[in-house]
């Protein structure tokens, strides 16, 4: 099986989590015997292409052009079709980023293809690969499998392969084949203008060892006071999953997750979040994961080292009196 | 500036879900319009106060969807389309695009609106799908839109706290990213109005369209743990209690 990794960089500045796809096609390839071409597109990436060559990759596809040199949908796609019509691979790999969510599913189209996006892990299943991804807010897992002709493409979700797994060249170094591409400026609709950052926030929760995030179960914001005097007891700075923040209950700032920050606190106390995938991402590495929810079926609790099936309102307060005890 | 929403059904937040194979038993449990697409929805209204025209709820999906596409009505959209589809569950990311490609078709609209992506399948492609079946230029994961003279000024949310600015021709397909607005409830009004709204049923078979799925969920199940929780019981007073002890002598982490 000829597999393509699609990798991801922003002004010559690699998106991490391509590794983690590369590892995915490194496992990918020994279950099927099969090969691994990295792809690096944009302009002036060959440094970048030659990082990606000293991995175990068979080959690295060098794409460039001046089109590419900033990310639009529409030349990714006119570029990455024709790449895929001259490689011609039977698993097109990408790491599922706003970028590829952004692209991926219209590339795919365009060649008459489907795509499976958003998964956690494969199988090989005597031959065939079933792909593994969560639906329902991550309250199920499916196994889901291509039903055409190759090629089949896949993204894997952050965090679902380790990037410290990634092997290196065991001997000589893969060739670096650049391939060109035809683009027009006229291919191009949309038009990039300057990225930037909101005002820089006053807090940074990715320096917080202790962090009391709150869900949809707080159901209204003058419950907010709860969970703060408990942050407070416990001396933990509050945050929220998205819908909070949209709701504008919390400021946007103390958001966490895939659209917000990522954190990996000492402790990560979650009062009513369900664990969608969106917020999970963010938190997962946290090292001690402690849910409260009502709902014992409740996604959260798959990640969490402490669990409560309760409901918030009645833990809240019983934790901080508790926490104010303990501190005497 | 005629402006498509496409809304889909899901099942309701806190509907207890009992798996059948690849799908999860319907009777017994609530729906509602998926999260998501209330703010699309929301921005379609916002846009047509602004700047005129009309707004085309459009879903897919067996009867029950009718009652999404009435709260459309009630919140403000002119008349709705729907899709009716018994089987809607079991089509491919693709293959759903590809009929709601040719209800738009049948339409005159400078704009196609959908949410992120649904809190069941969660497949996350319609609106990308849409605009490369439609060969029309699109953006995603928007946060603001400002109409210029025949095209569009939008913010795009990126990862990690980033933005960015971009330009669009009309006519176009968005993914509104969620939070973008403040989504209105319906009124009484509203609701009363919607009544005599139009609903226009369509058929896969009536767009002429087959499709030859791309991809099969096998089957869905309860994901498998991958760290032991230790739950800790009794009266909340009680669990609190040995929470403490926990994250004091055992995670270490007060």
């Amino acid at each position: 099986m000829k597999i393509l990794v699609v990798t991801e960089q922003r002004q010559g500045k690699w998106n991490n989590i391509s590794f983690e796809t590369l590892v995915a096609a490194q496992q990918i390839a020994a279950a099927t015997s099969g090969t691994v071409s990295a792809v690096v597109i944009g302009k002036g990436v060959g440094a970048l292409a030659n990082e990606v060559a000293t991995k175990n990759v068979a080959e690295v596809l060098l794409i460039e052009h001046d089109l590419l040199e900033r990310y639009t949908p529409d030349a990714y796609c006119v570029a990455l079709k024709q790449v895929i019509e001259t490689a011609k691979p039977d698993l097109v790999l990408f790491p599922h980023t706003y970028q590829v969510r952004d692209f991926a599913p219209k590339l795919a189209a365009s060649l008459g293809k489907g795509m499976i996006g958003d998964c956690v892990g494969f199988r090989n299943e005597g031959g065939k690969l079933v792909f593994v991804r969560q639906m329902f807010q991550g309250k199920t897992a499916a196994d889901v499998t291509f039903t055409g002709a190759a090629p089949w493409f896949v993204s894997f979700q952050s965090g679902a392969f380790r990037a410290d797994l990634l092997g290196a060249h065991s001997g000589g170094k893969p060739p670096i084949n650049a391939v060109s591409v035809t683009l027009n400026a006229s291919d191009i609709r949309t038009k990039p203008l300057e990225l930037f950052k909101e005002a820089k926030s006053a807090v940074d929760l990715t320096q917080a060892p202790l962090i009391v995030a709150i869900g949809r179960g707080i159901k209204a914001p003058e419950n907010i006071a709860q969970a703060e005097s408990l942050a407070k007891a416990l001396g933990a700075e509050i945050a929220a999953s998205r819908p909070i923040c949209d709701e504008g209950w919390l400021p946007m700032e103390r958001q966490i997750g895939s659209s917000g920050q990522t954190v990996a606190p000492k402790l990560y106390l979650a009062l009513g979040i369900s664990g969608a995938i969106q917020h999970v991402v963010g938190m997962k590495g946290s090292r001690t994961i402690v849910a409260v929810n009502k709902d014992q079926n409740a996604p959260i609790f798959e990640i969490a080292d402490y669990g409560i099936v309760a409901d918030i309102f009645e833990v809240m307060p019983a934790l901080t009196e508790e926490l104010q005890k303990a501190k005497g | 500036m005629n402006i498509i929403v496409c809304v889909k059904q899901v099942p309701a937040k806190d509907a207890p879900l009992a798996i059948a194979g690849n799908w999860i038993k319907e009777s017994d449990i609530g729906f509602e319009m998926n999260e998501p697409d209330t703010y699309a929805l929301e921005e379609a209204l916002r846009l047509k106060e602004k700047h005129g025209g009309e707004v085309i709820a459009l879903s897919m999906g067996p009867e029950r969807v009718k009652q999404t596409i009435k709260e459309a009505l009630a919140k403000g959209a002119d008349r709705g389309i729907h899709i009716a589809d018994d089987n809607f569950a079991q089509l491919d990311p693709l293959g759903s695009a590809m009929v709601l490609t040719a209800a738009i078709a049948t339409q005159k609209c400078d704009l196609v609106l959908t949410g992120l992506q649904s809190d069941d399948h969660g497949f996350g492609q319609t609106g990308v799908l849409l605009a490369g079946l439609l060969n029309l230029p699109h953006a995603t994961l928007i946060m603001q839109i400002e109409v210029l003279d025949g095209r569009l000024k939008l913010k795009r949310e990126l990862e990690a706290g980033w933005f960015q600015w971009l330009e669009c021709p009309l006519p176009a397909v968005l993914s509104i990213q969620s939070g973008i607005n403040k989504v209105r409830y319906a009124t009484l009004k509203g609701i009363m109005a919607a009544k005599k709204k139009e609903i226009a049923v369509v058929t896969r078979e009536s767009l002429g369209v087959s499709i030859e799925p791309t991809q099969k969920i096998e089957k869905i199940y309860v994901p498998t743990k991958t760290k032991k929780t230790e739950f800790l019981t009794g009266t909340p007073k009680e669990a609190a209690a040995k929470l403490v002890e926990k994250l004091k002598f055992e995670a270490r982490v007060i």
